[in-house]
């Protein structure tokens, strides 16, 4: 890079939120930035947000794609609940985010965009310019003609220039943060060829130079490097660190890995991650619906296979009375349910943890099966190496709660060393003598795996109740019963393989906020700030929702008063009420957003001036 | 794995110790009975075979069977069966499905796993009712059946098995009758033996609520008049000696031609079957045949080959493995843009 003429000044804590019309390549501007954030050893958490529509109508508000990165150089969990600078390619985006923009923050906009037409497609009646400069800092830039000047000599259509006018503002945003761009130029070589590269080279460079020259900015910004855990770092999203969890679970359980999959948002990339490690000997299977997904998944249990099947809420529901076979079976694998705003379709695209109560209850009967939720992307992968030891030891499937929020959401993950991961053996029932597919573990309850190819072993099991130990067809009436209670008490047992509670700030006191799943970071970065600010709040995250932790109940019993921040409409604190039979109070959000550390944050006070 | 059975196995050794419990004179016995038969002499070592059903009477099939087996649930079998196909190809992998098992609830799965053609055989046990849940119409029921949930008549339009099996792109599509023992087998060891999905439709009688619906097939007098036996090679003649007739198939439409004694068939336009035609169009006319204006084709009616789904799978891991190496987790961890922190 150039060196900077104009003066560069420390800043601790910077949230940006690019936006533009679902065409304009946000996400991949977004994602070019977090990269060389990273590199740069911030500190980040990322949020995209794009509409459900492939093209929405070029310029509406329905089609507006927005990218959040919040980087410091302190440690941070979240996107941020307020970006600092919004980067608006055209009025839509403006009119879409502009009232997330914290006062007195910076938006960056293509005035080349705000014409006529454009505002009107937008919803705007008058020009909003005028007025903005009232509250915020506008910096108007005519993106689209700097971006065809750098251009003019080029044999490109004017649509395939204006195509890389994103690069154009990824350089100068690039310059604003003095963002390392050695990266970004190897990456535009790989990916592109000819005039393609020729052009988008240039206008990354012109938007670089720009920022340098314009009078519009005086000056430059840096934040310094994030004093975090040393090692090797990547950024990874929790739908790769997924991917990355199953194949893991693969090499350090020793077995094949089997995914049944169906596309759907958010889930798909999971599918799509997999499908590219055949050489893991990676078995990627795309059924026809989720049911099949489940049942060629549950098929390959039988077999011997490390199973999975992926989807979201309205596929968990079709695998429903597939995976209550497997419970009845008591075959292992893992079911992911990546949560989005419903009910039926929803919203397809936006967040959501309203599957709780379905993961745990919603199949026929009693049918009791343990439930996992990862909280951060990174932890993701970590989530689905348990999963597994937890389907193959207790022999059981498993569910996994991410959500559209983790799955997207990108954070600097620190490589864990692959020889400190967990590993177990799976063995495989072989002995033929006195075989009976369903004599338990005297520890875990767990039957034996016993899997076809095996001599002697040959036998039958199905969704009809099966008597103890010898697994034949049985309709007495206390074998059901006690068949119902060995299910039950199976899957109670996992809770002495989850480690004791880990409360976040004091083990006692006036209020204990209590989450799972993905918004552990809010709501610990709320909990954090509260009690810097000398409040008396604890916080405690779950990530085993069946069973929870043997110790819940105690550890609860030591606050007076309980808070339980979820975006849908208070299925954990349900769960805890008729658990634990305490007074839970819920926050509640279902906007299809997480939460904002300031809503956490605002509650936590209320909740202690209401209770002193 | 264990080492591959060395004592030649018996019929009995396929016999499960679990009390038979169908009706008495229901078809699903003697269809039981031959695949009991048959299995030894396909020198499978009984470990490595795997039954699948649904839900059904048919579908309790597996229990009877001392093999591995997976009573599964209603509809899903040949998804069920994919999964284990998919993943262990040293697998023999039987689906047996009932006409709502396969073709009402599960009429997707079997489609797209015909479609997939996974190498496993798919019977299904065609008694044209709904056997275990005592007695409605089902897909498969001629229009106008008085059942249970239709005492006025069906005014569903049935469909039928081996036109959608070839619809959905079978390589081995059969039809054979509970009752006839040999023909059966024969099916049988053919469907075992083809490398693909081999769907067969097994025409089965539900003496309880469906009774006779197949008799003038089962029956061997009747059967010489209702039934279209194909032998590949040859002509597609069927009825009594006196009264013998022959199909001729024209642009795609299927024609009775009768015949004298000692006409040859072919001279007189009669069609000679060909299980392995290229066009699935002439496997389409056999199919589009129906009683009572024609006689009913019974035998193998398509059988050609393609690669399995299982191979290609596998072959893709393996090309996978080849290019570039067996899969390295700290490699993949590793790969991409990373930075030390220190
Ligand atoms: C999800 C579900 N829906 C309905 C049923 C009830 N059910 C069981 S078997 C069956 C029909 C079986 O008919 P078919 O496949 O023809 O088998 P048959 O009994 O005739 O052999 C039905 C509707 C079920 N078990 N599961
Ligand atoms: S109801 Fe019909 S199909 Fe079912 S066992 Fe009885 S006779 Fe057989
Ligand atoms: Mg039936």
């Amino acid at each position: 890079m150039a060196q900077p003429k104009k003066p560069v000044e420390d800043v601790e804590d910077v949230a940006i939120r690019f936006a533009g019309d679902s065409g304009d390549g946000m996400q991949l501007t977004g994602t070019k930035f977090t990269e060389s954030t990273a590199l740069a050893g911030n500190d980040l958490s990322t949020f995209p947000d794009f509409p459900a529509e492939i093209r929405a109508p070029a310029g509406s508000l329905a089609g507006v794609s927005g990218f959040q990165i919040h980087f410091s150089s302190e440690d941070i969990r979240t996107p941020a609940d307020e970006p600092d600078v919004l980067v608006a390619l055209n009025p839509a985006a403006l009119h879409a985010n502009i009232a997330d923009l914290r006062s007195g923050g910076m938006v960056i906009l293509n005035s080349d965009a705000f014409t006529g037409k454009n505002l009107e497609r937008a919803g705007y009646d008058e020009d909003p310019l005028p007025e903005l400069e009232d509250r915020y800092r506008v910096v108007e830039i005519p993106l689209t003609a700097l971006n065809r000047e750098a251009l003019k000599d080029l044999k490109l259509s004017t649509r395939d220039k204006d195509r890389c006018k994103n690069f154009f503002t990824l350089g100068l945003m690039f310059w604003l943060y003095n963002r390392p761009i050695d990266s970004t130029l190897r990456w535009l070589e790989s990916k592109f060829r000819g005039d393609v590269l020729e052009a988008n080279l240039r206008v990354f460079k012109a938007g670089l130079h720009f920022g340098e020259t314009t009078e519009l900015f005086p000056v430059s910004f840096t934040v310094p490097k994030a004093k975090i855990q040393p090692g090797t770092y990547r950024n990874i999203t929790g739908n790769q660190a997924l991917a990355w969890g199953i194949i893991a679970a693969g090499v350090q359980l020793g077995r094949p890995i089997f995914l049944g999959a169906y596309p759907i948002t958010p889930a798909s990339e999971i599918l799509h991650e997999l499908a590219r490690y055949r050489h893991f000997g990676v078995k990627t299977f795309q059924a026809e619906d989720e049911i099949a997904a489940a049942s060629a998944t549950i098929g390959a249990a039988f077999a011997g296979q490390l199973a999975a099947t992926t989807t979201s809420g309205p596929g968990l529901l079709l695998k429903q009375e597939a995976i209550g076979l497997a419970v009845m079976t008591e075959l292992p694998l893992v079911v992911v349910d990546v949560q989005r705003a419903g009910p039926s379709t929803g919203m397809p695209t936006k967040t959501e943890q309203a599957d709780l109560l379905t993961a745990v209850y919603g199949r026929n009967s009693d049918s009791p099966m343990p439930v996992l939720a990862p909280c951060t992307p990174g932890d993701c992968f970590t989530v689905m190496i348990e999963a597994f030891q937890l389907a193959v030891k207790y022999m059981t499937p498993v569910i996994v709660l991410s959500d559209g929020y983790l799955a997207n959401s990108s954070e600097p993950w620190l490589i864990p060393d692959v020889d400190s991961l967990p590993r177990s053996e799976v063995r495989y029932h072989e002995d033929p003598k006195d075989f009976m597919p369903y004599r338990r573990d005297p520890d875990t309850l767990a039957r034996p795996w016993a899997i076809p190819g095996t001599r002697g072993l040959e036998h039958r099991i199905g969704g009809l109740e099966s008597e103890e130990n010898t697994g034949t067809v049985s309709y007495v009436p206390e074998n059901h019963e006690r068949m119902v209670q060995l299910r039950a008490e199976k899957v109670a047992r996992i809770a002495q393989d989850i480690p004791p509670i880990e409360v976040n700030g004091a083990d006692r006191g006036e209020l204990l906020v209590i989450g799972w799943g993905g918004t552990y970071g809010a709501i610990s970065s709320a909990v954090n700030e509260a009690r810097e600010d000398g409040r008396d709040v604890s916080s405690v995250h779950l990530r085993h929702l069946n069973p929870f932790p043997s110790d819940l109940g105690e550890v609860l019993a030591r606050f007076r008063r309980i808070l339980v921040p979820e975006l849908n409409s208070g299925q954990l604190r349900h769960l805890l009420r008729a658990e634990y039979l305490v007074d839970a109070e819920s926050l509640s959000k279902v906007q299809g957003q997480p939460f904002k550390v300031n809503e956490i944050r605002a509650r936590i006070d209320r909740v202690l001036a209401a209770g002193s | 794995m264990a080492a591959a059975t060395t004592t030649p196995l018996k019929t009995k050794d396929f016999v499960s110790d679990l009390d038979v419990r169908w009706c008495p004179g229901c078809g699903d016995y003697s269809i039981l009975k031959n695949i009991q038969k048959v299995m030894p002499e396909l020198g499978v070592p009984k470990e490595n075979v795997v039954f699948v059903s649904g839900i059904g009477c048919s579908s309790r099939f597996p229990y009877y069977m001392d093999t591995f087996g997976f009573h599964t649930i209603h509809g899903r079998a040949p998804a069920f069966a994919t999964g284990i196909r998919a993943s262990r190809p040293d697998l023999s992998v039987w689906v047996v499905t009932g006409d709502g098992d396969g073709l009402s609830i599960g009429g997707n799965h079997l489609v797209h796993t015909i479609r997939r053609n996974l190498n496993m055989q798919i019977l299904l046990f065609n008694n044209r009712v709904y056997g275990l849940t005592k007695g409605q119409y089902s897909p498969t029921s001629r229009e106008g059946m008085r059942s249970k949930s239709s005492p006025q008549g069906s005014i569903d339009y049935p469909i039928d098995p081996i036109a959608l099996a070839l619809a959905a792109g079978a390589t081995f599509v059969a039809r054979t009758i509970d009752v006839d023992a040999p023909h059966l087998q024969e099916t049988l060891h053919r469907a075992h033996a083809h490398q693909g999905t081999a769907f067969i439709e097994i025409l089965q009688n539900c003496v309880v609520y469906n009774d006779n619906e197949w008799l003038e097939l089962e029956d061997r007098k009747t059967r010489i008049s209702s039934a279209l036996s194909l032998e590949h090679g040859e002509p597609l003649v069927f009825g009594p000696k006196g009264d013998r007739k022959g199909i001729r198939i024209h642009d795609g439409v299927p024609s009775i031609i009768s015949l004298r004694d000692g006409d040859d068939p072919v001279s007189h336009g009669v069609a000679t079957h060909n299980e392995s035609h290229r066009s699935a169009s002439y496997a389409f006319a056999l199919a589009s045949l129906s009683r009572p204006e024609f006689p009913l084709p019974i035998g193998v009616i398509r059988a050609v080959e393609k690669p399995t789904y299982e191979a290609m799978l596998h072959a893709q891991v393996d090309d996978a493995i080849e290019a570039r190496g067996p899969g390295d987790l700290k490699e993949l961890l590793h790969s991409g843009d990373t930075w030390p922190l220190s």
